[in-house]
């Protein structure tokens, strides 16, 4: 299935969570916070929490700032 | 509580909402050369709050280190903005994810009104320090220095009124001191001094006027030296502050002499100035 992370579309499979998402990137999961299709995706819920074609992902996390 | 230094130097702690902090200067973590130096600087600069920005996760760059691994938080707080946000729903969004993210309910609110300035929108700004003040967040908020804005924002929940000093990295230090003495009389909570500094008198001023804190980022990290001017921020927040308690003398047009007036050699007590 296509789903949009943040801002490029990317093929995911269809039993994808966000926690599988997450690690297939490479990501650390306890550095990044989770919003899906504008709703902010609470960590403990990240391995149930179930992917959908079309959904809209942003994977963020800290930087440097003022 | 009191934080003794000696029974001279007693101060009290900054305290924003249920959080205090040791120094009342607090630290960007933007800008500087790699996460080492930032590392670096920040130790030197004796804070123990530092802001971070939230931000993308950049997919196609090379994996790693992350600035967390370069925050010890059992030394510092860490205080999330909303940097570079230009409408209040963004500001929410960013200040959630923070929260997610790091466990906080603190947040640096900025929501700016354009690129060119960084000048923050007032209407959009107390819209979202309302909400947030609403949802628990420990809401520190970046505002103009308009007395009557800063007000809006205390009676709207703000935990922290930060008024810019002048435009963010413009480094022209406190424009309108007069306008940030009237916030500290105008609201209760901490008035922290946030963006505009450009050197360590800045820092000084802005203390000596009597205000809680001083935030600063590029004055450091874009120093032609970063480490030692950490140093020289650290010691002119000391400075400023203590000078602002122990109280500076009225300022006179005419001179008055420090040494005794009378007694000077060939010269007749009669003729001595009278005071």
């Amino acid at each position: 299935m296509k789903l949009t992370v943040n801002g490029d579309v990317r093929e995911a499979p269809t039993d994808a969570t966000i926690l599988t998402l997450l690690e297939s990137l490479g990501l650390r999961p306890e550095i990044v916070a989770v919003e899906v299709n504008g709703e902010l995706v609470p960590r403990v819920t990240h391995g149930e929490r179930r992917l959908a074609e079309g959904d809209r992902i942003e994977f963020v996390t800290l930087v440097g700032g003022g | 509580m009191l934080h003794m230094k000696n029974d001279y130097l007693a101060d009290s702690l900054l305290q924003v909402g249920k959080h205090h902090f040791q120094s009342r200067l607090l630290v960007g973590t933007g800008k500087y050369k790699d996460f080492a130096e930032m590392r670096a600087a920040l130790e030197m600069s004796g804070t123990d709050c530092v802001t971070v920005a939230i931000r993308r996760v950049d997919l196609k760059a090379p994996k790693g280190e992350s600035i967390f691994d370069y925050i010890d938080r059992d030394k510092y707080t860490i205080l999330p903005n909303t940097a570079f946000c230009f409408d209040a729903e963004s500001a929410l969004r960013t200040a959630r994810l923070a929260r997610e993210l790091l466990g906080t309910d603190l947040c640096k609110l900025e929501v700016l009104g354009d690129t060119k300035t960084l000048l923050p929108d007032p209407v959009a700004t107390l819209e979202a320090t309302r909400i947030l003040a609403d949802e628990g967040f420990t809401v520190m908020v970046y505002t103009s220095d308009d007395p009557r804005q800063a007000v809006h924002l205390a009676e709207a929940g703000a935990a922290a009124i930060m008024p810019a000093g002048s435009p963010i990295g413009s480094g022209q230090g406190v424009l309108n001191p007069n306008a940030v003495r009237i916030i500290q009389e105008l609201v209760d909570v901490p008035v922290i001094v946030d963006a505009g500094v450009g050197t360590a008198s800045d820092v000084s001023l802005a203390m000596e006027l009597g205000v809680d804190g001083v935030l600063l980022n590029s004055a450091i990290a874009l120093a032609q030296q970063p480490m030692r001017m950490a140093a020289a921020m650290r010691d002119a927040t000391s400075a400023g502050r203590n000078a602002f308690l122990a109280g500076r003398i009225p300022r006179k047009l005419y001179a008055n002499a420090s040494s005794p007036v009378d007694g000077v050699i060939g010269r007749a007590a009669e003729i001595a100035p009278v005071s």
